[in-house]
């Protein structure tokens, strides 16, 4: 009977051991999980990925009088939207620190009313941090009557922190269809 | 010796016969012999899928079928040959041959074990059933977005990507168990007397891939799960539109990506040694420095995974430290080069096929492990990245690393399985058709990756025919050779000469010193290891 105790006495360690690993797949997947926000944090915070902190920014104190920088602007509509959407111009030069003001123009091509949400993304990815929004038509939803045509400010300055090397910063709006977020209110998931 | 005696021991059991003995086996060989034959099967299921794909290729333009089949194709080939055929047939040695070579009675959870690969069989059917439901009028189809799942197409594509998911979730929850199996078994099941660093290169290999398909497999399915979400529940993980980032997927499925190849190679890399030294008959050179060369490895590869993606518009830093760090590899991975290639230095060698298999996959995997290193570098890559040129490297990794390892190890430890000798000159014959027919099907293909040919398209401009000709028709030989493989393990399942014990002369392991084949139950008293 000795015999079969030990072999027990194994068994239990082995489940024993088998229930420890199995805390670390829920460790792995917990992981995996919070990759997530950690890659959204990540992003936000360097910048990477053209992903640009979508909330309006306060002016600059100073103008960096000496500097010109070019900025390019695109806009697309993705599948879903059917509206033109452009803006009314496709580049200006500015000086680090002073406001400017581009007009962006959506017209809603169908007879519904029909939500969008526009999504910023800067190129080069280590400019992103200095191009600041005061405010911006992709702040918020937009919702268009059928047929309406809106003029949609951009007010923003580049900083003039701005490294030296870039010479030019290209901002571009892809439009998104936002039907279904209607219903939830608001708040853009940025 | 101990085994001796448990010689008698079988007919105490009453095993259940018939289809009843394999549903509800928890016997290591048992269920090691079904994964190995399951993989087998799987292999020739996503051999024929791609060679669909190559005769289509054969000309430019579109001769047998639509893009989109041709795209369901090539990505149910990827995800057969790397889930169904190479991880099952891993698993299924370590089944058959852990045990023998710890000198453990079983693998440690057999219940578990059981289980692990009757989820296969289902799996399998749920990623290739979408191919049938379409002939139905159902759905349009397989999973068409290449077995990565890229969003956003795999967030538009049709049922095949939710069946593909789903499959995906069974095949990773197997291979999680088994990994789980596995690290019992080596931590406490092992031979008294058989300290870590005293036991055999195939523990050590198998160890580190289950840890890696521990930390891994539950990103991957943390990802197709948020893409499963992204698709039914309204959920924007990979969304711009909702705030998500298509390219927060790429990351995702790479962390699992990356390490996936080292988990198909591990495995490999530890029998490789054993059968090198057996057919070089001197014993295997620097078993530390290979043991540290796996911890290496294993520990690099789960931080260098950006490098499936430099062109996706990275900064500069991230492209040199993903760069670096590729590359920081080839250190370890040259460190195991030298000792295999060291062990058979002035050794007296004979080459019987799973050697002449062994040699041919040192050379023909260190041409894939070159040409990644070629791939590392980013300015090159930018020119290489998403061309045939990635095609052949992979296949040369996988493919010689990977399946030509396997059939090295399947030749090498067949007498010991079933107990009778294969047919030698088949054997030889078979290797030197696939290795010659290999290389015609993938040397093609490095040309055409040069001269700029992307991966994934149906259809071809004129001046790649010729090398597509050649690379189709080397494909159909090397698909056909493969049925001399499979009647070899056939008939030497059926009958043959008798193995001996040790099988080979210069074989060395606790697993020769059983008879071949072993009783169905094995060191019921461990074995003391000096």
């Amino acid at each position: 009977m000795a015999a079969l105790t030990r072999i027990e006495e194994r068994q239990e360690a082995n489940r024993r051991l088998g229930l420890k690993l199995l805390w670390l797949v829920g460790g792995s997947i917990l992981f995996a999980v919070s990759l997530v926000p950690l890659y959204d944090v990540f992003c936000t915070v360097t910048g990477l990925n053209g992903k640009t902190q979508n909330t309006a920014a306060q002016s600059a104190a100073v103008v960096d009088e000496n500097r010109w920088v070019k900025i390019e602007f695109t806009s697309s509509v993705m599948p879903g939207l059917s509206w033109n959407f452009h803006p009314q111009q496709n580049s200006i030069m500015v000086q680090p620190g002073k406001i400017e003001t581009v007009l962006f123009e959506a017209r809603n091509m169908t007879n519904q009313v029909v939500a969008g949400q526009a999504v910023p993304s800067v190129s080069p990815g280590s400019a992103n941090n200095y191009l600041k929004k005061i405010e911006c038509f992709c702040f918020v939803r937009q919702e268009l009557q059928p047929g309406e045509t809106r003029l949609m400010p951009l007010r923003f300055y580049v900083s003039p922190d701005l490294p030296e090397k870039v010479e030019a910063i290209t901002l571009s709006y892809a439009f998104f269809s936002a039907v279904k977020k209607a219903e939830q209110g608001e708040r853009a998931a940025f | 010796m101990s085994y001796a005696s448990t010689a008698g021991h079988d007919e105490h059991h009453d095993h259940p016969t018939g289809i009843m003995r394999w549903l509800t086996t928890t016997n290591h060989k048992d269920i090691g012999t079904m994964y190995l034959i399951f993989s087998l099967i799987m292999f020739m299921v996503g051999g024929l899928m791609i060679l669909a794909v190559r005769v289509e290729l054969f000309q430019p333009g579109m001769q047998l079928m639509q893009p989109d089949f041709y795209n369901q194709l090539i990505g149910v080939h990827a995800l057969v040959m790397i889930f169904a055929a190479l991880m099952p047939a891993a698993t299924g040695f370590a089944n058959w041959m852990l045990p023998l070579q710890l000198g453990a009675p079983d693998m440690a959870l057999p219940r578990l074990n059981n289980w692990g690969f009757w989820l296969l069989p289902p799996a399998a059917i749920l990623l290739t059933l979408p191919f049938t439901l379409a002939l139905f009028g159902i759905g349009d189809g397989a999973i068409a977005t290449g077995w990565t799942f890229y969003a956003p197409l795999s967030v538009q594509g049709g049922i095949g990507v939710d069946f593909a998911i789903f499959a995906v979730h069974i095949l990773g929850i197997s291979s999680v168990m088994g990994s789980i199996n596995v690290i019992v078994t080596i931590f406490n099941m092992r031979a008294p007397g058989m300290t870590l660093m005293k036991m055999p290169m195939f523990a050590w290999g198998w160890l580190i891939t289950a840890f890696l398909l521990i930390a891994t497999i539950p990103v991957l399915a943390g990802a197709v799960t948020m893409l499963l979400t992204d698709r039914h529940f309204g959920t924007h993980f990979f969304n711009a539109a909702g705030g998500g980032d298509p390219i927060l997927f790429q990351h995702l499925f790479w962390f699992f990506g990356h390490p996936e190849v080292y988990i198909l190679l591990l495995p490999v890399w530890g029998f490789m040694p054993q059968i090198l030294q057996t057919f070089a008959r001197k014993p295997m050179y620097g078993y530390k420095a290979q043991v540290y060369s796996f911890w290496g490895i294993g520990v690099l590869s789960v931080v260098v995974w950006a490098h499936h993606f430099f062109t996706v518009g990275m900064p500069v830093p991230a492209l040199i430290y993903f760069m670096f760090s590729t590359m920081a590899i080839s250190v370890p991975l040259a460190v195991l080069f030298f000792c295999w290639i060291a062990t058979m230095w002035r050794g007296s060698m004979t080459f019987e096929t799973p050697m002449l298999f062994a040699v041919g996959w040192i050379i023909l995997f260190g041409i894939g492990g070159l040409t990644g290193l070629v791939l590392a570098d980013v300015a090159a890559d930018a020119q290489y990245h998403h061309t045939y040129f990635v095609v052949a490297h992979f296949h040369y990794t996988l493919f010689a690393g990977g399946i030509m390892g396997i059939m090295a190890g399947v030749y090498y430890w067949l007498p010991k399985m079933t107990g009778h000798m294969y047919n030698e000159n088949l054997g030889k014959l078979h290797f030197w058709l696939t290795a010659i027919s290999f290389n015609l099907t993938f040397i093609p293909q490095f040309f055409l990756g040069l001269a700029g040919m992307p991966r994934r398209i149906p259809d071809y401009a004129l001046q790649f025919a010729d090398f597509n000709a050649v690379s189709t028709v080397a494909a159909l030989v090397l698909g056909l050779s493969q049925l001399l493989f499979i009647y070899n393990i056939v008939s030497c399942a059926r009958g043959g000469k008798k193995a001996t014990d040790k099988v080979w002369e210069g074989s060395d392991g606790l697993e020769w010193t059983l008879p071949s084949p072993p009783p169905y139950h094995s060191f019921t008293v461990q074995p003391v290891i000096k």
